[in-house]
């Protein structure tokens, strides 16, 4: 999967550069979105606060947080459906506010939900929305055509989308958001509810669009997984903030090398007295218990691993085995928000619901 | 953005609405079936002549014979054999009032005739023959019936002594007589030839109805249900207008409503015996203009109703009173004032009226203007308060 981000990363860069050769000497930036203090506040409740980020064209991006950290409201101000309440945006260097009918012919947009009307088939969902994009019906034929090939569902184009599986569904929906063409391609949640298999096919499509169609791609999710294998650069989302921006790897250095270590125990007798000790350590800035004999570490310190051995054998504890582990972005961002994703879930304000709060709903709606 | 663009989204929108609806036999055989019921029910479920039958109806015929002739006995012959013909009343013999109002209270009959002892020397006399009627009062519609069915004897009767006369008189009978003056007559009149007929009453009001209805139950569920699916956000992401979805819903559900509306037309004429006299033509500018003065009203509530749940709740308050209060189904003028002050402020009233008056009595588009400037008051008005408030609440 790695060496697959790799690959994808410097097809990028010679895309890129590419881009930027034959654009040459016009004045347009590299720059496909750009974000400035955007905010949304929904009553007293601020769903994305003061979020600021550049996307270069030809990058995917990805906004990686747990739910309700607010990255379905940034997509949603991005894609012109919801107005800031501060700050501002440009989405192919047009102004979200000023230009939002301009943008919309740039994006193509796949929301959590699919936008999709299920007692149709897939050619007149996608004729539909062709038509909304003003192309001229030959063209749009050719297109739609094009598009069920990209995603081998030719044969499937005239039938009705209720009969498909989630996975068939999905793919559709994301040929959908391509139909006009976008130069950027908003994906929201993108592998939500699919079973594996789906999902690494979507993963798949998401990284063929960017390649094939040299699209630049904005998606949130939830999986850090997911981030990692398909995003170029990273930003963190937590309580509507971006508390990290930067590639996965730059991530990673962040909370391994230097000074910090991450290790895995596996303690036979592990028990809360033990883990209290670990977490009573000064050099310790986080424990993760994994399962009733695991525990996951980061330490900060030459001397971090004996002080750890120390206290362990102190306690009594049997140490089975120890591994050196290599951060995934779910540590760098336990380490940077010091919570799990998992607690974000239970302890978060807000519903999984992209609206914000219940109660403020209809406050918002008639504002 | 060009209009011609937007017309051309809001056709597609139009479209794709409609290929989803035909995509349900049952939703279109309801489409059909709606109206049907509808029209069945309000023709059947109000209490007219014909659908009371079988009613135990006391008669006392006290009549004393004027030289060897009853026009009572004429009288009672000729009520019979209407009711032979309707089977309404299943007459039983009393003696006179006090026999009768016995027998109400008892339960037995539900109301009495009485032809008084006097019936024939007044008429032949040339004074009003009297004919009492008594009436359970606990069953009003009894003696509405009654009254009807011997405003039919009374006329047949009528016939009956001007053929009497004429015999007596210059010995010819009926059909030879040059003209004839009846002695009583009993006369509706309307202002269009035929028998009045309830449903000529109804299904203009009804085709006005089911168009509000179907835009005010369709437009605000139709967005708000796309809302809540999310494939409103596929829309409204795209470059088309807000106006072009707006319009292509609203001709959406304007064409499912004339569906119905000429569904009741064509039921009213084949199955229920209206004539219609005004021009089809008007009548279909007149539902045009109908849905057009309930469009803001759409969208003014999709606008504030924040679930599909929500819409169709407030819709369906707002809808019933409308319903019963815009003299579809009773006219206005029956109502108590003040009712008929708020039935004014309702444009379905005016629409109602102004079908009515086209297609029951051939008004031409001079008559009703009152009626069409006040429903497109209404409707510019509604829309002016709507679509600021609909775009709003679109960019949430």
């Amino acid at each position: 999967m790695k060496r697959v981000r790799i690959i994808t990363s410097e097809l990028n860069r010679e895309r890129d550069e590419e881009v930027q050769a034959r654009i040459g000497c016009e004045a347009m930036s590299d720059v496909a979105i750009k974000a400035t203090d955007l905010t949304k506040r929904f009553g007293d409740f601020t769903a994305v606060d003061h979020v600021s980020f550049e996307v270069n064209k030809g990058q995917i991006f990805g906004l990686l947080g747990p739910n309700g950290a607010g990255k379905s409201t940034a997509i949603r101000m991005l894609s012109t459906l919801s107005i800031p309440t501060e700050g501002s945006a440009t989405v192919a260097g047009f102004d979200v506010q000023k230009e939002d009918g301009k943008v919309r012919e740039h994006i193509g947009l796949v929301s959590e939900k699919m936008i999709m009307y299920d007692e149709l088939t897939a050619r007149e969902n996608l004729t539909l929305f062709g038509k909304l994009y003003d192309i001229p019906r030959d063209a749009l034929n050719k297109r739609i055509g094009k598009l069920l090939g990209f995603v081998r569902m030719e044969q499937w184009a005239d039938h009705r989308i209720d009969t498909f599986s989630t996975g068939m569904k999905q793919r559709i929906n994301v040929i959908r958001a391509l139909v006009n063409q976008p130069e950027i391609l908003f994906l929201d949640e993108p592998t939500l509810g699919l079973d594996p298999q789906s999902t690494a096919e979507i993963r798949e499509l998401v990284r063929r669009i960017n390649i094939e169609d040299r699209t630049t791609i904005i998606l949130t999710t939830h999986m850090m997984t997911e981030a990692d294998m398909l995003c170029d650069k990273i930003g963190i989302m937590d309580h509507g903030k971006i508390v990290a921006l930067d590639t996965s790897a730059g991530l990673k250095r962040s909370i391994s090398g230097n000074d910090t270590t991450l290790f895995e125990f596996e303690i036979a007798n592990l028990d809360a007295r033990i883990l209290s000790s670990v977490k009573a350590l000064a050099s310790v800035s986080s424990v993760v218990q994994d399962d009733p004999t695991h525990i996951k570490v980061s330490s900060v310190g030459n001397d971090s691993f004996d002080t750890l051995v120390d206290v362990l054998r102190k306690n009594g504890a049997k140490i089975r085995t120890v591994k050196n582990l290599e951060p995934t972005l779910e540590d760098v961002f336990l380490h940077i928000t010091g919570h799990e994703v998992r607690d974000e879930v239970a302890k978060a304000p807000t519903p999984a619901h992209r609206d914000g709060p219940p109660g403020m709903r209809p406050k918002k709606r008639v504002r | 953005m060009g209009v011609r663009r937007v017309l051309r989204h809001s056709a597609w929108i139009c479209w794709k609405d409609l290929l989803e609806f035909s995509r349900s036999k049952l939703r279109v055989a309801m489409l059909i079936i709606m109206p049907l019921f509808m029209m069945m029910m309000v023709g059947f479920i109000f209490p007219t002549g014909d659908s009371i039958s079988q009613q135990p109806v006391a008669l006392a015929n006290q009549d004393l014979t004027v030289n060897g002739t009853s026009l009572g006995d004429g009288f009672v012959v000729q009520l019979e054999a209407v009711n032979d013909q309707t089977g309404m009343m299943e007459l039983r013999d009393a003696t006179g009032f006090d026999d009768i109002k016995t027998m109400i209270q008892e339960g037995k009959v539900s109301g009495g005739i009485i032809v008084p002892p006097t019936f024939t020397a007044d008429l032949l006399a040339g004074r009003q023959g009297n004919i009492t009627i008594m009436t359970d009062q606990s069953n009003p519609q009894m003696s509405s019936m009654m009254q009807s069915v011997l405003t039919q004897v009374i006329e047949q009767l009528g016939t009956q002594l001007a053929e009497h006369n004429l015999n007596a008189t210059y010995d010819i009978s009926l059909e030879e007589a040059p003209a004839v003056l009846q002695p009583y007559n009993v006369e509706l009149k309307g202002i269009v030839p035929g028998d009045p007929n309830y449903f000529e009453f109804v299904a203009p009001g009804i085709m006005a109805m089911v168009v509000m209805m179907s835009l005010m139950t369709g437009l605000p569920h139709a967005i708000s249900y796309e809302k809540d699916m999310g494939t409103l956000d596929g829309m409204l992401a795209s470059p088309t207008s807000r106006w072009a979805i707006i319009l292509g819903k609203v001709m959406a559900q304007t064409t499912r409503g004339l569906i119905q509306g000429f569904i009741i037309l064509l039921l009213s004429v084949l199955l229920f015996g209206v004539v219609i006299h005004g021009s089809i033509l008007l009548v279909v500018l007149l539902i045009l203009l109908t849905v057009f003065s309930f469009v803001g009203l759409g969208i003014l509530i999709t606008s504030f109703a924040d679930k599909e749940e929500t819409a169709t709740m407030v819709m369906m308050t707002l809808m019933f009173p409308m319903m019963f209060l815009s003299g579809v189904f009773f006219p206005v003028q029956q109502m108590p004032s003040f009712m008929q002050t708020l039935a004014s402020f309702l444009p379905l009233t005016y629409a109602a009226e102004a079908m009515r008056k086209v297609m029951v009595l051939g008004a031409g588009p001079g008559a009703i203007m009152t009626d069409v400037v006040v429903l497109a008051v209404f409707g510019i008005v509604l829309l002016v308060i709507a679509v600021p408030l609909f775009k709003r609440a679109m960019n949430r």
